[in-house]
């Protein structure tokens, strides 16, 4: 898309916050999350799971479960299809263990009752004889020789000869000569890091509402990022064509990419068929721990040489992600993101995805990005240290421009990087004074962003208002965005606008909610729908005018001739031509589809001030500032809302939250007390600074602002920790334990 | 399991129910009363996605027993408006777009209810740890924190 198609300035209604048009349902308790659904004669389904982290099945006897009065159906894996392959074949598995248990919680069986209680008293009742087998849950062991193997066909050709099985994908990308780029440098600096495994921590557990007969039509109500996967998906995994399972998509209580896949959808569709009943199933906290989507662990290496006028000669970077007993740890977005904000003639990357007996990683915000940040951020951290130069200063020197070769591949488009770095090093929080015991730290991050398959169709009512149906489930007010842009482009009042996330029988095929595409794409595609009933407007007008169509131009709502020489007509207003239209060639609607390609990558700055309690390790922080760039904020207090959220993300992956795994290989902190997401009273406000660079990919300008985010706080706060404590960590989460280990080692 | 036979007042109103003496107030309010205002965030007690009051004092709901109600007086978030009127701090939290997924909402807007009729001014730190165990996981708590204080202010000058 060219840049003279954009509309850069000049906005009535883009870039102003209303309310959002869910939001009256939000505060009175009326907004029906998954949860939140039931139906005539409807079912309560529970799921079986394994204690062991890794175990044969040998046997399971449901028949104690089945006698128990109000247990209507049992399923196991004889209960879905037989042989997927791929992706899908390895979503089976995870829904439902066949030969062996891989992780503690896995899925083996389930129930449905009458009530929730006989459901989890049968579930109870469900006898599995299990064969333990030795396990494995951190990545460096999963790859060491002796490892115990998960699977010995999961590693698929780009592997390289002599690795461990559990080592099933490896990438290898970067330009340049990276020994000579080494032996330019003044200083060398090669350090390894680690990060544990965390949730994304929606506060909505999974649950959905499923319904199947024997004739293959089936019914899902869920909470999902992505309804249309989940249809195709379930449709896979239980045997029925695509079409007939009709999925209806929840408000959403958070997801950050832990909604993007399915767990307990299959299973109650499964059990729906053989009760031929309604079933519904609702995860408790517990189950979405052991069983849902955490972030990969990792264990990196990184090695940066740097010349003393603070240029990068060089840059490498190993990347081991852990994610879970199946392929797929987004160990090349490690490896692509780590130096994609800096422009470097040398640079080499490499990564391992690695399985051990842990749940299937999900996508998190950005998956694979912060972590690898983290490490590098942190290299370069004490790159400008050891050679006394400003950390903002050395960012700019080295930062990704317009015309830039990425460090994975392709030349950078029109990006806001620079701008990022000098908002920052203008902003008053980058020059105030630091309390004694305090640190400040700061980091760059980067994110692709993503566009994705899209529909969106919008109807026109003969009163002049105008309904949209968008088909990516709204996560954070997006609803509020789509109306803003359609109202935009028609001319008519926001509040005249009602946006509704359609149905997969409604609408074509959206992909999820992820990749912080929903307002880049689902915005554009609104945009095109809307200019597409716009054209047919301006063609009514023009019909009754007797003009030509094209002597006719679209304003302020209105139908106008072009000018002197169409004739002298007053401005039609859109509700005049609507209300005639039954009249006048039939309904007025306006579609769109298409993949765009345009997204737009995204970069952010954050500064961060940290103090660090020396009696008890504890990290207190207590200034942040968040520095993005968002092309266009279509509403800008749902983006300074995404720059905060991220913030408070990376806050509780960088200090606090972590998978824990006993010996034994069970997970130890499986409730919200011992997994601790940040609280109230654990963060300071978060300041913002929503910069604007527009994307060329996109009407507006828009880039997708979600995940960004996320992808600084782990190295700005590992940043301002290491000033304050006076000491480097190199391990995630910063926890008071580790901090002061660190400590007692400086001495 | 034999039932218990509970009498109780939910948001003013009279209300009767079976339950069986394993089910919470949670259970109750959502499965029996179709009250589903209320959510299931946790089940521990952690997340405070549940909250409601029973006789004037905040409680996280999936602590309770539904027996637990006899007798008492319970108010959820969707007695929070009185008919079509919302009230203040339902209002500014839409105003300040103080919700993304808004699954945390109404146990936060029980919460704070609860805090501002304690406290009419209280300062930011009394917000975080009044709201210390009401887990937000979308806006990082700014926007909240900003609409209970601003909430609490308006309500001042109004009184």
């Amino acid at each position: 898309m060219a840049l003279d198609d954009q509309k850069p300035s000049g906005f009535k209604f883009v870039g102003t916050s209303p309310d959002r048009p869910d939001g009256l349902d939000k505060v009175t308790g009326r907004a029906r999350f998954g949860a939140d659904a039931y139906a005539p004669g409807m079912l309560h389904g529970a799921v079986v799971r394994s204690p062991h982290a890794h175990a044969r099945i040998i046997r399971i006897d449901t028949s104690k479960a089945e006698a128990l009065e109000g247990v209507k159906a049992v399923v196991t894996r004889a209960d879905f299809v037989d042989g997927l392959q791929g992706e899908f074949g390895f979503v089976l598995e995870n829904v439902m263990a066949g030969e062996k248990a891989l992780y503690d919680g896995h899925a083996v069986a389930a129930v449905a009752a009458s009530s929730q209680l006989i459901a989890r008293d049968a579930v109870k009742l469900v006898e599995v004889e299990y064969e333990v087998l030795p396990h494995v849950t951190d990545v460096d062991a999963a790859m060491a020789e002796n490892a115990p193997v998960l699977n010995d066909s999961y590693a698929d050709a780009s592997v390289p000869a002599g690795h461990h099985p559990n080592v099933v994908r490896y990438h290898d990308s970067g330009h340049g000569d990276i020994d000579a780029g080494f032996a330019e440098a003044d200083l060398v600096i090669e350090d390894s890091f680690k990060t544990e495994a965390t949730h994304q921590g929606y506060i909505e557990p999974h649950a959905c509402l499923a319904s199947l007969g024997g004739d293959g039509k089936g019914e899902l109500w869920c909470t999902t990022q992505g309804h249309w996967i989940a249809q195709k998906t379930c449709a896979a995994l239980v045997g029925i064509d695509t079409s007939q399972l009709r999925v209806t998509a929840s408000e959403i209580g958070g997801g950050f990419g832990g909604k993007t896949t399915v767990f307990i959808e299959p299973v109650a569709l499964a059990l729906s068929r053989k009760a031929n009943r309604p079933v519904k199933i609702v995860m408790t906290r517990s189950e979405v721990f052991r069983a849902t989507g955490p972030t990969s662990s990792t264990s990196m290496d990184i090695k940066i040489g740097m010349k003393k006028d603070g240029t990068i000669t060089a840059a490498q970077g190993i990347f081991r992600l852990q994610g879970g007993a199946f392929p797929g740890a987004p160990m090349e977005f490690s490896a692509m993101c780590a130096f994609a904000p800096y422009a470097l003639a040398n640079v080499h990357q490499v990564g391992y995805d690695v399985i051990s007996n842990r749940p299937k990683q999900a996508a998190y915000r950005a998956p694979g990005a912060p972590m690898a940040s983290f490490a590098v951020e942190s290299v370069i951290d004490e790159l400008c240290s050891q050679l006394d130069l400003d950390p903002i200063d050395v960012r700019l020197k080295n930062a990704s421009r317009e015309g830039t070769k990425a460090s994975y591949g392709p030349k950078f488009e029109r990006i806001g990087l620079v701008e990022t770095l000098e908002a920052a090093k203008a902003h008053p929080h980058y020059s105030a004074p630091l309390e004694p015991g305090q640190g400040r730290g700061i980091s760059c991050g980067f994110w692709f962003n993503h566009g994705g398959e899209t529909s969106v169709s919008l109807a026109l009512s003969e009163d002049g208002t105008c309904q949209i149906s968008v088909g990516t489930p709204d996560i954070g007010g997006s609803r509020a965005s789509m109306a803003l842009m359609a109202a935009e482009e028609l001319g008519i009042p926001y509040e005249n606008i009602r946006v509704t996330i359609a149905d997969t029988a409604t609408l074509g095929y959206n992909d999820v909610s992820h990749g912080s595409r929903v307002t880049y794409a689902s915005g554009l595609a609104t945009i095109k729908a809307a200019k597409d009933a716009v054209g047919k407007l301006c063609k009514r007008a023009a019909a009754k005018w007797g003009i030509p169509e094209d002597a006719v131009y679209w304003e302020d709502g209105c139908a106008k001739p072009s000018g002197a020489n169409a004739g002298n007509f007053d401005p039609m207003p859109l509700a005049k031509i609507t209300k005639s239209m039954g009249r006048t060639g039939g309904p007025i609607s306006g579609h769109f589809e298409a993949t765009p390609e345009g997204a737009g990558v995204s970069f952010g700055t954050h500064i961060v001030d940290a103090e660090v309690d020396p009696e008890t390790g504890k990290t207190a922080v207590v200034r942040y500032t968040v520095i993005q760039d968002a092309g266009k904020a279509i509403h800008p207090s749902y983006v300074e809302g995404q720059f905060q959220g991220g913030a408070a993300q990376g806050i509780g992956w960088a200090l606090n939250e972590e998978y824990i795994y006993g010996e034994d290989g069970r997970l130890q902190n499986s409730i919200f007390l011992d997994y601790r997401v940040p609280v109230a009273s654990d963060l300071p406000m978060i300041d913002t600074v929503i910069v604007e660079v527009p994307n060329p990919g996109h009407p507006y300008g828009v880039r997708g602002v979600g995940e960004t985010g996320i992808v600084p706080p782990l190295a700005a706060i590992a940043n301002a920790v290491s000033a304050a404590a006076g000491v480097r960590l190199r391990h995630l989460p910063m926890s008071p334990p580790r901090i002061l280990r660190a400590l007692k080692d400086k001495g | 399991m034999k039932k218990i036979h509970v009498t109780t007042t939910v948001n003013d109103d009279n209300v009767e129910f079976l339950c069986d003496p394993r089910e919470t107030l949670l259970d109750v309010l959502r499965d029996r009363l179709n009250l589903t205002g209320a959510k299931e965030g946790c089940g521990t007690g952690d997340c405070g996605a549940c909250s409601v009051t029973v006789d004037g004092r905040l409680v996280c709901s999936c602590l309770v027993l539904g027996a637990e109600a006899e007798g008492k007086k319970i108010a959820t978030v969707e007695g929070i408006a009185k008919g079509e009127e919302l009230h203040p701090l339902q209002h500014k939290f839409i105003e300040y777009a103080a919700l993304q997924c808004g699954i945390c909402t109404p146990g936060i807007l029980v919460a704070a209810k609860s805090l501002l009729e304690k406290n009419p001014d209280p300062t930011e730190t009394e917000v975080r740890y009044w709201l210390a165990g009401n887990l937000c996981r979308c806006t990082g708590y700014d926007k909240i924190i900003r609409a209970v204080m601003d909430t609490a202010a308006d309500m001042r000058e109004a009184s």
